[in-house]
């Protein structure tokens, strides 16, 4: 092909299309490549029927497709319609395998011979990466396939499954209940599985039930006239070459993730965060001129930004300015300010006065702005106070704050424009560590966890920027008291961030005592090894330090500190800190004073080794990163599961705690429910920004969940469902006295809903008088505890 | 931390309990009614009263477990005052009668009082000796996963007495069919299980398998089936007889387990159907109590 498109639009997602839609609109010469037959394929995979939410229900959509909340079906039946209707220019099965920058324009290769010329590329190939093929002649062929959806569909046929990860020995083995199932493996075991299906597999292939070739390539793939079978797959076997005639080939070989086809097309990333993505102008382009990145690639994982950014992308490829669609949304925000004239200018003050802001990209700062909120609150009014568990960022744009630093003696110290606060919390997961007032006059704005979690992460600036005022501040915090500004700047300067991994080791009992660690993320556990044993003597969660008895008595590690979670820690040089304390007689006796405290409960504890026994059970079951747990006692429980009946009754009808499941160690019983952790992992991938914390410390899921799932698969203790709503049922005597209706617990699901959300623990938060598992276990079985008063539980379990 | 609905608070409603029970005696070793003490007197009336009243609260109970969203005090508190004011009734009941008795309604309604808080206390013995029981019955597996390993087991047995021979299977299969795990109150109560019928069923089939009409001398099917493989001179037969002899006797002690915890669970939950059903009993006769002694005022 030789005429030189004027945008070439990669990828068919709801950007994709809606970029391609808006150029066949405008008769602008385009064409759309998508590897896959049909249109948008991530929404294509979802499940039927499946319920598609259009959050954030604020910002308008513009597009020439029309976009709403309903079913899989009749968004992708609607897309389909106006793509045909527009006339857009489609090429399917067109994988993009390389994008080359020639003079004026790209070259964009397609499989291995194939090309196509553009002048402007849109690249919308989301997140999803595209899936790898088994790359042997025949494997196109009509019964060689990619995906499964459902494993049931099938019966009496042999099917060949291609691969050796979860997903291929989730379909092997679901496939194997009513087909004769092959797998081929490269290699000559599953090492990439995880436990539960490597058990799986192991089990079928030692049952017989699936047979397996290990260490086997495929070799090719022959369509067949004759014979039952309609092909058969070529195998490379060790012991040489081998055939299996099948019904249907079913390749799980995972995927590209798109990250190295968008850096070998010339795209820069910030960093090597596998969550960073690339800097795109306030226009959607690239550091390569021409190349414009739309959708999840570009961090907006929401269908209808991306379909307002595929058509903004098209007005700015033809050089015509638009008012991007979130304009109205951040011209309300910014109205609030005193001498707002208009958005344009709102920014660029806002990006003057906070230093902290003056690297992001206007792209950047306009999507920092719209999750954030501006306040503007009264002189003395109260933020947030101390203890409160919210985890938001503040920057100060105008006036004032005053944060209360000693609660006893009423000192404040104030922070002035340019400065931000909040982030202890929002790094550490922890509470907030002072109250902060607001002063006279002041502008802040204030950003939620994830927006601000997600510039950290994506500007090496702001986290830079963010650390070094977090040690600052934490070092001063902890020991600054009695110190001048300059002496603190001596320790500060030396002081280093460190990450460690669950169950790695900080320091072990008998090393050299070179430094102390603040514990700033995550938790620790102290241990001694008494008899050849390890004994667990404490628990420290974040916020406190621990490495300190050898710095100050300058003798050798007393203990062995080892991470319970993913921890980072602030370490502070032992010849800093000595000189720190030397100068300060008075932070000297107090850290004497707590040395002795510690040494005493440390012994206390040893006395009682089987508490210590209770502490690494319990951190072994998550507690290292929660902020409150519901812990059973199998002495008293009587299985009444009238604990899972109350959150069932409390919340819509699905109990959001499995009582059973779990583990016990000496009779005490974690069920699977929420551990609230500090660093929730369910919050780490919602593309709605539904999950929050409240000022509790209870981290739920608002109504704007859309149903993806992420959070499910996210939470490593698998206390998230996905569930529909349950039909209304009749009250309590009624069910008592006539038997109406399902009884308390039950309530069976409308068949007919597929809206499904995420639904997990909120600790009843709106609901008067605590959690509802607790106050209804009628015999003290069930309890909450938050981890600093796991020593104090254990010590009194231990006998 | 934990504690259990006896020592709920610090002892609270054992004090509440104490209390009311003194004051009742101290009443009732004051007061000089005219004849005998009776429910007649001022005093039986008040007893009485109180006594009424707290029957109705105490079967409250059943409402207020139930009420998951009401804010009044938690259930644990309840239950424990449920225990030790439901003790006190016994004492208020003989009180307000005056330790009268007889073949009439009134002596039916404290008859089935009484039965009602008899098969508490047995509740409150199973609620503090049971679950930790259980809890070391079930050795950190759930019932679930025992029965799920159970029919896992099953499988394998069958596949594994198929290549030794088509009478065991024969034998094995009868024996996994007719196997029956709880089953009606008195089957989960006594703990019934019939994995011992594999064992036996298996010793029957070697038995005749192996050509022995009689027999052996031991009695015990583990010592035979070691004779058994003794005198197998086919040694893939004899390895395979030696995995099926493990996989029966993994399942009996599963088997075995998962009854106890059946039979636990009953004994914790077979009291409530004698305490409930009499309870709404003692409701009507109470009722048929208070409204014959007004009809005949």
């Amino acid at each position: 092909m030789s005429d030189i498109f004027e945008i070439a639009i990669v990828g068919s997602g709801p950007g994709g299309i809606s970029a391609a839609a808006r150029a066949a609109e405008l008769k602008v010469s385009h064409v759309l490549l998508e590897a896959a037959p049909h249109l948008s394929n991530t929404i294509y995979r979802y499940q039927k029927g499946k319920h598609v939410m259009a959050e954030p229900e604020a910002l308008p959509l513009r597009s020439p497709l029309t976009f709403s909340a309903g079913s899989r079906e009749s968004i992708l039946e609607a897309w389909d319609e106006g793509v045909a209707k527009l006339g857009v220019n489609i090429r399917h099965g067109a994988e993009i395998t390389a994008i080359k920058k020639l003079d004026d324009h790209f070259e964009l290769s397609i499989g291995r011979k194939d090309k196509v010329l553009a002048r402007n590329i849109v690249l919308g190939v989301g997140l999803q990466g595209n899936i790898r093929k088994l790359g042997v002649p025949g494997d196109d062929a009509p019964f060689v396939q990619y995906t499964l959806d459902d494993p049931d569909e099938y019966e009496g046929e042999t099917i060949i499954v291609v691969g050796a990860g979860d997903a291929a020995i989730e379909n092997a083995v679901a496939l194997a209940k009513q087909n004769q199932v092959v797998v081929v493996n490269r290699r000559d075991e599953f090492a990439r599985a995880k436990e539960g299906n490597l058990r799986n597999i192991s089990k079928a292939i030692e049952d017989g039930v699936i047979e397996c070739y290990f260490g086997t390539a495929p070799e090719r793939v022959d369509k067949l006239s004759v014979g039952r079978k309609p092909g058969r797959l070529i195998l490379n076997t060790p012991k040489g070459r081998a055939q299996v005639l099948c019904d249907r080939i079913i390749g799980r070989l995972g995927a590209n993730p798109p990250r190295a086809f968008v850096e070998a097309c010339g795209v820069v990333f910030p960093n090597a965060d596998p969550s960073a993505v690339p800097a795109i102008s306030a226009k959607y382009e690239s550091n390569v001129p021409g190349l414009y990145i739309v959708g999840a690639l570009g961090g907006y994982p929401l269908i209808k930004q991306a379909m307002n950014q595929g058509y903004e992308v098209v007005e700015y490829i033809l050089g015509r300015s638009v008012e991007p669609a979130d304009e109205p949304l951040l011209r309300a925000k910014f109205q609030s300010m005193a001498g707002f004239t208009s958005v344009s200018a709102a920014l660029e003050k806002v990006q003057t006065a906070v230093p902290l802001l003056a690297t992001i990209t206007p792209l950047q700062l306009r999507e920092f702005m719209i999750d954030s909120g501006i306040r503007t609150p009264k002189a003395g009014e109260v933020l947030f106070k101390r203890n409160d568990y919210t985890n938001s960022f503040y920057c100060i744009v105008e006036g004032q704050v005053e944060v209360l630093v000693d609660e006893a003696a009423g000192k404040r110290v104030a922070l002035g424009p340019g400065e931000f606060f909040g982030e202890m919390s929002l790094i550490s997961g922890r509470r907030r560590s002072a109250t902060v007032f607001a002063g006279a006059n002041c502008v802040l704005i204030e950003t939620p966890r994830r927006s601000m979690t997600k510039l950290i992460n994506s500007v090496d600036a702001v986290k830079k920027l963010v650390d070094r005022t977090f040690v600052e501040r934490a070092i001063r915090a902890r020991f600054g008291d009695e110190a001048t500004a300059a002496q603190i700047k001596e320790v500060v300067s030396g002081a280093t961030l460190q990450r460690f991994k669950a169950g790695e080791t900080l320091f072990r009992e008998g090393d050299e005592g070179d430094c102390l660690h603040l514990v700033r993320v995550g938790s620790l556990t102290i241990s001694r090894t008494i008899g050849g044993r390890d004994i667990v003597l404490s628990y420290v969660p974040a916020g406190n330090y621990v490495g300190e008895m050898a710095v100050i008595g300058g003798s050798k590690r007393s203990a062995t500190a080892k991470a319970a979670v993913a921890t980072e820690t602030i370490r502070v040089e032992r010849d800093a800190f000595r000189k720190l304390m030397n100068q300060n007689p008075l932070l000297r006796a107090k850290l004497a004073q707590e040395v002795k405290q510690r040494t005493a409960e440390n012994i206390t504890m040893q006395a009682a080794a089987s508490g210590g026994d209770i502490i690494s059970f319990l951190v072994g079951q998550g507690l290292g990163e929660a902020t409150d747990v519901l812990l059973i006692d199998e002495s008293l429980c009587v299985r009444c599961d009238n604990c899972e009946k109350a959150c069932a009754e409390t919340h819509g009808g699905t109990s959001r705690l499995d009582r059973e499941a779990g583990p016990t160690f000496a009779n005490v019983h974690v069920p699977t429910s929420c551990r609230h952790c500090e660093h929730p992992h369910c919050m780490k991938d919602c593309p709605a920004d539904a999950i929050h914390r409240a000022p509790n410390g209870e981290v739920y899921i608002a109504d704007n969940c859309i149903g993806c799932g992420n959070c499910e698969r996210n939470c490593p203790y698998g206390v998230i469902h996905m569930s529909a709503k349950p039909k209304k049922k009749p009250g309590l005597l009624q069910w008592l006295l006539l038997g109406a209706g399902p009884g308390p617990g039950e309530s069976p699901y409308d068949p007919d809903s597929h809206e499904k959300k995420a639904v997990k623990c909120d600790m009843c938060k709106d609901i008067k008088g605590g959690a509802s598992c607790v106050r209804a276990c009628p015999t003290g079985a069930a309890i909450r505890i938050s981890p600093e008063q796991l020593p104090e539980y254990a010590f009194a379990r231990g006998p | 931390m934990h504690d259990s609905i006896l020592d709920y608070r610090g002892f609270r409603y054992l004090w509440v309990a104490l209390i009311l029970s003194i004051g009742s005696i101290v009443a009732y070793l004051w007061h000089d009614p005219i004849g005998v003490p009776n429910g007649g007197s001022w005093l039986g009336y008040t007893l009485g009263t109180i006594g009424a009243l707290l029957i109705l609260w105490l079967l409250w109970f059943g409402v207020r477990k139930r009420r998951y969203s009401g804010a009044t005090g938690s259930v644990r508190g309840w239950l424990s005052a449920h225990v030790y004011l439901g003790t006190t009734l016994i004492l208020i009941a003989f009180l307000h009668a005056g330790f009268q008795v007889g073949w009439n309604i009134h002596t039916l309604a404290l008859v089935l009082m009484l039965l009602v808080i008899f098969s508490g206390f047995f509740g409150v013995y199973a609620y503090l000796r049971y679950p930790a029981m259980m809890t070391r019955n079930r050795a950190d597996s759930t019932r679930d996963a025992m029965l799920a390993e159970i029919r896992e087991l099953d499988g394998q047995t069958l596949q594994l007495a198929d290549k030794v021979d088509k009478s065991i299977h024969d034998a094995i299969l009868s024996s996994i069919q007719h196997s029956q795990l709880g089953g009606g109150v008195w089957a989960q109560l006594t703990r019934r299980d019939d994995s011992a019928i594999a064992l036996a069923k298996l010793k029957e089939a070697v038995l005749k398998s192996n050509g022995e009409s009689k027999q052996s001398k031991s009695g015990q099917t583990m010592v035979m089936m070691v004779d058994f493989l003794a005198n197998q001179a086919n040694d893939t037969q004899s390895e395979n007889l030696r995995r099926l002899i493990d996989l029966v006797s993994r399942k009996r002690a599963l088997a075995t387990r998962v009854a106890r915890d059946i039979q636990l669970q009953a004994l914790m939950e077979i009291w409530l159907y004698i305490h409930i059903p009499l309870s709404l009993g003692l409701l009507g006769a109470l009722t048929a109590h208070v409204l014959s002694v007004f009809f005949y005022w």
